[in-house]
């Protein structure tokens, strides 16, 4: 158990160092990469508390797709940093008052209860199946609706995101390909009934050239 | 090492508590800068999700673990709309200073 305490005290360090960082950074760059960190560590905590899964799936999906997103975002955009911290310690008086009664608040709450001091063994299934089997079934049988529901979520999400973002360039030479497929013989060909130069009658019966 | 005792709940719950501050601290501080406010979001995100994972363990049930499931869901549409509406905002304006998209003042 020591070593777990021990393993705790050194992620939650660096988690909290790595939010403050995020937070003061300079550069939104920085703040990304550092916000990378404290999702790492986070992970790493969730590992202590014996949630396997979804600590790796918080390293797969934010800091493999959602920092990236981040990342690219900071990088596409030309932001002036320094325009941005002018004035960035004004509200410091204010935003550390906020924050300590947070913090007080919570710890009013957590120091009268909550004094579980030991985690209980894990239970038998849990030992047997391990935590992302027993997840999967779970999320399979009592909250499949709910799931069905964030996968649709997901599908509007990009749906918004590809929509929101998309732009149509009047100098490209694209071609909407349902455009030439429904094209119609009419739209392309036309057939004119041109007055012929000669009359045939009279070519014939005139021995043709004089 | 040996002066170190169990971690509790308590511990797990502070931890979550003092990521929550430092977020709200860092909405306080970066008012101007539209990025890092998304990202203290996702750091708010992350002080719940770690409560919602530490009950889960404490209390012995999975439902906790399932909801941080759909939270990260939730969150990863969030920030991807909310970068998509970041960047056609720097498209239009050039800027993402929020003292400066105030074109809906009344």
């Amino acid at each position: 158990m020591n070593q777990t305490t021990a393993l705790f005290y050194v992620f939650s360090a660096v988690l909290l160092f790595a939010a403050f960082r995020v937070i003061t950074a300079r550069t939104p760059v920085n703040a990304a990469l550092y916000l990378v960190l404290a999702f790492f560590s986070a992970a790493c905590v969730w590992m202590l508390l014996k949630a396997e899964f979804l600590a790796i799936s918080l390293v797969l999906v934010y800091v493999g797709a959602v920092m990236v997103l981040f990342l690219f975002v900071v990088m596409m955009l030309d932001i002036n940093t320094d325009e941005m911290r002018v004035g960035f310690w004004r509200h410091f008086p204010l935003a550390a008052f906020v924050g300590v009664v947070i913090a007080l608040e919570m710890a009013a709450v957590l120091l009268g209860g909550f004094n579980l001091s030991e985690a209980p063994p894990l239970g038998a299934a849990a030992i047997k199946l391990g935590n992302t089997k027993l997840l999967g079934i779970e999320l399979y049988t009592h909250y499949l609706y709910p799931l069905e529901i964030a996968a649709v979520l997901l599908l509007v999400a990009i749906i918004a995101a590809i929509a929101l973002t998309l732009r149509t360039r009047k100098d490209s030479k694209f071609v909407n390909p349902a455009d030439q497929v429904r094209v119609k013989k009419a739209d392309r060909l036309r057939i004119v009934k041109v007055a012929a130069g000669v009359d045939p009658r009279q070519a014939e019966s005139g021995g043709g050239r004089p | 090492m040996t002066s170190l005792g169990p971690v509790t709940l308590g511990h797990f719950l502070s931890l979550g508590a003092v990521l929550f501050a430092l977020s709200v601290i860092g909405i306080f501080l970066n008012r101007k800068n539209l990025i890092v406010l998304l990202m203290a979001i996702e750091l708010m995100l992350l002080a719940v999700n770690t409560n919602f994972v530490a009950f889960s363990r404490y209390l012995g049930q999975m439902d906790g673990q399932v909801f941080v499931f759909f939270i990260l869901t939730v969150a990863a549409a969030e920030s991807a709309i909310g970068l998509a509406i970041l960047v056609v905002l720097f498209r239009n304006r050039s800027t993402i200073n929020v003292d400066e998209l105030d074109e809906l003042k009344g």
